[in-house]
């Protein structure tokens, strides 16, 4: 087990310096005339004030020198400053995290609350009203872009029945109502339609007809044996399903104005901030590949076949 | 002695092929309908006449007014050509690239397949559209840009698929027989390994068309994508968000239609997978 | 002859084929019944109908299959599932997999008990242990500590039966309970069925698709091709005078085992 979890952070090096790698490359790359473009609206400016910028900002060093020192930056959280705010961006950053990680867990829970016994049900009631009617509930909401969701929902209970406010006043509970809920339900219809299949498939196997044959009720299979089994996956698709509302949070963020990170990227591509971005992009992916490699270990430590080195069959 | 019982059973009807059929005809009619959506616009979609601006829906105008006075209808009639072409583009590069390198890695394996497959790994890291958020941003607005942004965050997926349908291929009996032949690596790969490898490939890409839609629309809707006054659901939506308290109609009708063109390619993605795996009917 | 199981013109049909017709046959308590007949010839449908587990894929969709007096296609799932273990018991050709393989033996047998009495952990064990040492398990506690996987294919075969003898059933059902396993393990679990019968008195019907095993346990065989049956009768009489040119075939393409 602990070779295991060696062996992963060791595949993780490079994983990460490829994000990183990445991340500045593209930045760099497109704010190659960032300079020109902070100073292009103030009319004409001399040659010296952009070089003297340049080379403030450090724009004028060979590109792996810049790679290695903004790196060297990232390790110790000075990832420069915003151009727009002069800010420090990587403190920015941090000061803006809760609150996209409060709306991330609030939305997982509701998440975890609504389709894993909706999940559940549909294949305990498989190809039967139930499992039908749910079915086609989940195959409504996974044809929903979650903006046009959030649009809806703002509509109904702000606008129409006056419920909640329209943007949130601060990270308030009435204000992370609609944000969740809209994040939820994008993500229940694709996660129950996956709870179904797994406890589907999971009741399908042998064992299954092996307790039935052994005279055990189907209520003590489904709860001991099959919801055991399955939950090792479920949880695992639901770490994994972490990446797509981390990306989503981006853009309910700026719908509903909720002060997070997502709305902070959103705003800083608008303004062309670049080392906003780049800090935004490197850390989520370096969030969600530490999401990733937890689940990963989590899944070896409850797995008893993988726990005990044995191969299944 | 008793006498002996008789049963009936039920049986379940096998309708995959009639959703085929159905769902087919629609996605094809969506997609003539984009097509030639410029002659199928009751009214010009850029035409303004503020006498009429924000009307509620009516017989003249079906889907209402917006702001310019310019006809609904004809607007999201006029945008599926934006939104539908450009998913459908944005599938095809995603699914020829993918296939290229996953067939270039599963073929060569070696150095080659190692270096790619770890820069696959690195695009997988990123969650999301986060990582399509930072190269739209980047490379900044516009269609174009968003569909490479897109197929920047994509294109692993379809590799990953393709080298493990390449590698499964290249073990069989047969097309060992095929290399000893002496064929062409070429000729190996288009005649016999494409066509092999291509049903789960293109299996995959119709149960994505619904979800980069909205992948699209949702850049398009921050201003990453489509800019106005080019009709385009996302961004039609995100310009018209502010008159949603007074007219809704403006705001949601293009939504609807999102809503509709991915149901019905996600509607078509699901049946051709059951199709394809029957296994996977259930 | 006194009866504990009585087929009675049996249709099954399966995802809407019918795969087994017009099948009858008895079985008297202690009884070793054996049916043969090639893969897909509806034997393994047909001893998972009285234990209802053909589940909504299959169906008997004629005939009576009467245990003490009850019609089993007819009992309600309530009162099939009770039969399911102390009356009836059922071997699984891969017995390993009839477990869930994320708990361990003990827990799934100490619940299986569970469902049938009230009994504690403490007894559940000693019952367990003392089943175990009869069929001639060395290391009992430890096997019920094992997740199924940990155990060898021969051993999960052989811990298969003991489970179902744990509740004593009248009736055992083997759906080739041998033909996964390698000859010299065959063995054992052949020598293990015939203890339990010896031990036990109990009836078993044992499905195979080659005449060696059956013809080594068996007292009388059922022949069965395309889901009707061709021959049935002593073993003996069967084995050495067979009727149908079916049977014949078979015996041909299988080497002789002396009983």
């Amino acid at each position: 087990m602990k070779k295991y979890i060696g062996k992963r952070l060791l595949q993780l090096i490079p994983v990460l310096l490829g994000i990183t790698f990445l991340s500045f490359a593209m930045m760099r790359l497109a704010g190659s005339d960032t300079v020109t473009e902070m100073y292009g609206d103030k009319g004409a400016v001399s040659q010296q004030i952009i070089d003297a910028k340049r080379a403030e900002l450090g724009l004028d060093r060979p590109f792996l020198v810049q790679y290695g020192s903004w790196l060297k930056g990232l390790l110790t959280g000075n990832m420069g400053v915003s151009y727009v705010s002069g800010k420090n961006v990587f403190q920015t950053f941090v000061s803006k995290l809760p609150a996209t990680l409060l709306l991330t867990a609030l939305s997982i829970v509701a998440t975890v609350v609504i389709s894993i016994p909706l999940g559940i049900l549909a294949a305990v009631k498989h190809d039967r009203f139930t499992d039908y009617f749910l079915r086609v509930f989940s195959f409504v909401g996974n044809s929903l872009p979650n903006f046009f969701v959030a649009l809806l929902l703002m509509q109904l209970f702000s606008i129409r029945w006056k419920l909640l406010p329209v943007i949130s006043k601060g990270t308030t509970v009435q204000s992370a109502v609609l944000p969740t809920l809209t994040l939820a339900i994008a993500m229940s219809a694709k996660y129950m339609r996956q709870v179904r299949a797994t406890v589907l498939e999971e009741l399908n196997k042998d064992y299954v007809l092996g307790a039935k044959a052994r005279g055990v009720r189907g209520s003590v299979t489904l709860w001991k044996s099959v919801l055991k089994s399955s939950m090792l996956t479920i949880v695992t698709l639901l770490a994994l399903s972490i990446g797509s509302l981390l990306g989503g949070t981006a853009i309910i963020e700026s719908i509903f104005m909720w002060d997070g990170v997502g709305k902070l990227a959103v705003d800083s591509i608008t303004m062309r901030d670049y080392p906003m971005i780049q800090a935004y992009v490197v850390w989520m992916a370096i969030i969600y590949v530490m999401v990733n490699l937890i689940t990963d270990i989590l899944y070896h430590v409850l797995d008893p076949r993988i726990r005990l080195g044995v191969q299944e069959g | 002695m008793s006498e002996v019982t008789v049963r009936k059973q039920k049986l379940r009807k096998n309708t995959v092929k009639m959703r085929l059929i159905i769902f087919g005809t629609l996605a094809v009619l969506l997609v003539v309908c984009s097509f030639f959506s410029a002659y199928l616009t009751p009214y010009d979609p850029y035409l303004q006449d503020l006498s009429i601006a924000k009307q509620a829906p009516s017989a003249q105008h079906l889907l209402g007014t917006d702001r310019y006075g310019r006809d609904m209808l004809s607007r999201v009639i006029a945008g599926s050509r934006a939104s539908i072409f450009s998913t459908l583009l944005l599938v095809a590069i995603i699914t020829a690239l993918g296939t290229a390198v996953g067939v270039t890695c599963g073929w060569t394996g070696g150095w080659v397949d190692t270096v790619l497959m770890r820069i696959s790994d690195v695009f997988l890291a990123f969650p999301g559209l986060v990582f399509a958020l930072a190269v739209a941003g980047s490379l900044g607005g516009g269609l174009q840009n968003a569909i490479i942004a897109l197929v920047a965050i994509s294109w692993p997926k379809y590799a990953r698929i393709a080298r493990s349908q390449t590698l499964a291929q290249k073990e069989t009996q047969w097309m060992k027989a095929v290399r000893l032949s002496g064929s062409g690596t070429g000729k190996i790969i288009l005649k016999h390994i494409l066509p092999n490898i291509l049903g789960p490939i293109l299996v995959t890409s119709m149960l994505d068309i619904g979800t980069m839609m909205m992948e699209l629309a949702a850049l398009s809707f921050l201003g990453l994508g489509a800019k106005p006054p080019i009709p385009e659901w996302g961004s039609m939506m995100s310009d018209t968000r502010s008159l949603m308290t007074t007219s809704p109609w403006i705001t949601f009708s293009p939504g609807i239609a999102i809503f509709i063109a991915v149901m019905i390619f996600n509607l078509l993605g699901d049946t051709i997978r059951d199709y394809a795996d029957p296994k996977s009917r259930r | 002859m006194e009866e504990l199981l009585r087929y009675e013109h049996v249709d099954i049909s399966y995802l809407g084929v019918p795969t087994v017709r017009d099948v009858s046959f008895t079985l008297a308590p202690g009884e070793i019944l054996g049916i043969v007949g090639e893969s897909g010839s509806g034997k393994s449908t047909l001893i998972k109908a009285a234990m209802g587990l053909l589940e909504t894929e299959g169906c008997v969709t004629r005939g009576d299959i009467w245990y003490k007096g009850k019609n089993l296609p007819d009992l309600p799932q309530k009162e099939l599932r009770k039969l399911c273990g102390p009356e009836l018991g059922y071997i699984f050709q891969s017995a390993g997999s009839s477990f869930c393989p994320i708990r361990t033996v003990g827990v799934q047998l100490y619940e299986t008990m569970r469902e049938h009495e009230r009994i504690s952990k403490a007894d559940f064990e000693a019952r367990a242990m003392e089943m175990l040492q009869k069929l001639g398990f060395e290391n009992g506690k430890r096997i019920l500590e094992s997740y199924p996987f940990e155990l060898s294919g021969g051993m999960q075969q052989r811990i298969g039966i003991a489970a179902a003898m744990l509740l004593k059933p009248s009736v055992l059902f083997a759906d080739e309970p041998t033909s996964a396993l390698d000859v010299t393990i065959q063995k054992q679990v052949v020598e293990e069925m015939l203890l339990v019968r010896k031990t036990f008195g109990t009836a078993i019907v044992l499905v195979a698709h080659n005449l060696g095993v059956i013809g080594a346990m068996a007292d009388r065989v059922l022949v069965l091709k395309d889901g009707e049956a061709v021959e049935y009768g002593k073993t003996q009489e069967v084995l050495t005078n067979p009727q149908a040119d079916y049977t014949k075939a078979l015996l041909a393409a299988v080497p002789k085992l002396r009983r």
